[in-house]
């Protein structure tokens, strides 16, 4: 009844046993698999089945319809579409986004990752170290640093010229986007570095030898090879900061005037604030749809490379 | 220590805390030559991008030193300690100790469920596992922002609101996601031959699991704790929306409310606090960054 299953990487390994072992096997398996699936369904699928309900809803955290709340079909989307403070929500967002995450933490960690091939390695070694410890702070910490950072007669405002006035007032989506900028670089410039190393020094050597110049070479012979990791990069960068919101929530509060709410910190303020729990719900999954759509772009971005690989 | 930051299975991870270490590049030398900075002015450069970044963590550590600290760069005279005394005793204390309750039970929780369902998902032929994983990778990106609203609801409807306990059982489902896929890879990368072996000499299955399967994954068992105890320990919002109890009130949100507490922000004493808040994070980057970049080879272990 044994026989020698050949065992691939991944399939099972011992053998295939009598029956009531393999009984028991399979029960050992569900077993263990058990606990992460009640988890995962309990704390992500549930929640977000329950979310797709909750955003057509009037729920409300206290008053009339915090217990008796209904399905109110799409007023919450039509309640949306109708309100001015969505659409400055998303277009903080994409601010967001491109300003501080796409531009400012690709840009300076690819420069980073490029000056580490060629600086003096004590060099390259304390500015990594302190970039990624911006990189590793708690982010309260870093809203905190940054806060202190933008108040009247603070560092960055004597930086900007302006000591005398609250750049948190003044400017506040700047600040916040250098805030974000300072502390997600340090994944950039690891990704990027990574990927540089991967390059090989073959190719850059030929396009050398026809009399390449740098920049040429940088932009017609690396970045072109290094393109799967930029893209990876930049779809990891566009996921995180579009859902931040401990690091503007805590600086700002989303103010003065909703001028830095972006979606999670405007979803936060209608649902928590203006008890408007339903709406909140709407703005969420409005949000995840974005995420979504910019995935899908990334991705399908990405696929000829991935073919290549693959092949 | 320029060893490569290199994901466990040797290719780019998508989450990049896993690319740890520095960023340590040998350029061919041929590059040099031709290039048009000199040295010296490159140096230059990447040492101004280092004090730009340098400066509010310096700002952060002097005025955590500096009892009279206000928002500007300057060096205390004379240093002392006081701020830390004053913010321990004025809740910080407190409030890490709740943070290491949250982080230390979530990581509990989630690297045990996780190393069981990633060890079935390398090793055991499962229907649907095709399925079941892209569901799990679908599930890292899904952002705390959706589930926080209906996660409300459901702990209001359960009465699990204001509890430390189920608190970090959201934080730790927020880490399982990719601690099973981490995991996964990892176990993955082990090779079988150390169990088949054990297999023939006779050994049962669950003396291979504990004897020979557990033993050589406890590096990644770790690195998937200490990412999910980070994690969990820097979690604002979860524990702002889902534990209202002031008892209950973790570092985060202990930090955010002493800042918008009224009257005069307390720069010196609120760095003090981020210090102590962030220092076991730091430790615990450091030690998971070795273990990520020491390279764990199994290589060693198995012949041709």
């Amino acid at each position: 009844m044994t026989a020698v299953a050949s065992a691939g990487p991944g399939d099972d390994i011992v053998v295939a046993e009598p029956r009531l072992r393999s009984w028991i096997r399979h029960a050992v398996t569900t077993t263990w698999l058990l606990p992460s699936a009640v988890l995962l369904i309990g704390l992500f699928i549930i929640p977000t089945i329950y979310a797709i309900y909750l955003g057509f809803t009037n729920l409300e955290l206290l008053g009339q319809y915090a217990q008796n709340y209904s399905f109110t079909g799409t007023a919450n989307l039509q309640r949306m579409v109708h309100d001015p403070t969505f659409w400055l929500s998303v277009k903080l967002t994409l601010i967001f986004v491109i300003g501080s995450g796409i531009v400012a933490q690709t840009v300076l960690g690819l420069a980073l990752a490029l000056l580490g091939q060629r600086v003096n390695v004590v060099v390259r070694a304390s500015v990594g170290a302190i970039v990624i410890l911006a990189w590793v702070l708690p982010e309260i910490a870093v809203a905190f640093v940054w806060y202190s950072f933008s108040q009247a007669g603070g560092t960055l405002s004597h930086l900007f010229g302006t000591p005398k006035s609250d750049l948190l007032s003044t400017a506040p989506m700047l600040v916040v986007c250098l805030a974000n900028a300072w502390r997600g670089t340090a994944f950039s410039m690891l990704l990027l570095s990574a990927g540089l190393r991967n390059v090989p020094g073959e190719v850059d050597e030929a396009a050398q030898l026809e009399g390449a110049g740098y920049w040429r070479r940088l932009f017609t012979v690396t970045l072109p090879i290094m393109r799967p990791t930029l893209m990876i990069n930049l779809l990891l960068i566009t996921l995180a900061t579009i859902s931040d919101f401990t690091l503007i929530y805590a600086m700002t509060q989303g103010g003065p005037g909703n001028q830095t709410a972006i979606l999670p910190v405007y979803m936060y303020i209608e649902a928590f604030q203006f008890n408007q729990l339903g709406y909140g719900t709407t703005i969420a999954l409005t949000l995840v749809i974005i995420g979504a759509i910019l995935s899908i772009a990334y991705i399908r971005q990405l696929r000829p490379e991935l073919k290549d690989t693959v092949s | 220590m320029t060893s490569p930051p290199r994901s466990l299975k040797g290719e780019e991870v998508p989450a990049g805390q896993l690319t740890a270490s520095e960023p340590g590049i040998s350029a061919p030398a041929v590059i040099r030559k031709r290039f048009s900075l000199s040295r010296p002015v490159l140096n230059v450069g990447m040492i101004i991008i280092g004090v730009i970044f340098l400066l509010p963590l310096l700002w952060l550590i002097l005025a955590s030193l500096n009892p009279g600290a206000d928002d500007t760069l300057s060096l205390p005279h004379p240093f002392s300690l006081q701020n830390y005394h004053l913010v321990i005793h004025a809740g910080a204390g407190a409030a890490i100790t709740n943070s290491l309750y949250l982080a230390g039970v979530s990581t509990i929780i989630a690297t045990a469920v996780s190393t069981m369902a990633g060890f079935m998902l390398a090793r055991r032929k499962i229907r649907f596992k095709g399925v079941i994983l892209v569901l799990v990778l679908f599930l890292t990106g899904l952002p705390v922002t959706l589930l926080l609203i209906p996660t409300y609801q459901i702990f209001v409807n359960l009465g699990w609101l204001n509890s430390k306990f189920y608190t970090s059982l959201v934080l730790a489902s927020m880490s399982v996601p990719f601690s099973i896929w981490l995991l996964k890879n990892f176990i993955g990368q082990v090779p079988t031959e150390f169990e088949e072996a054990a297999a023939i000499e006779g050994a049962s299955e669950i003396s291979i699991l504990f004897r020979i399967v557990i033993p050589l994954i406890i590096p990644g068992i770790l690195v998937s704790a200490i990412l999910t105890f980070i994690n969990s320990w820097g979690s604002f919002l979860i524990p702002l929306v889902l534990d209202a109890n002031p008892a209950d009130t973790p570092g985060a949100v202990g930090i955010y409310q002493f800042m918008s507490a009224n009257g005069q922000v307390q720069f010196g004493q609120l760095a003090a606090y981020s210090v102590l808040f962030s220092v076991p994070v730091i430790i615990l980057y450091l030690i998971s960054s070795r273990w990520l970049s020491g390279g764990f080879s199994f290589a060693g272990g198995v012949k041709g």
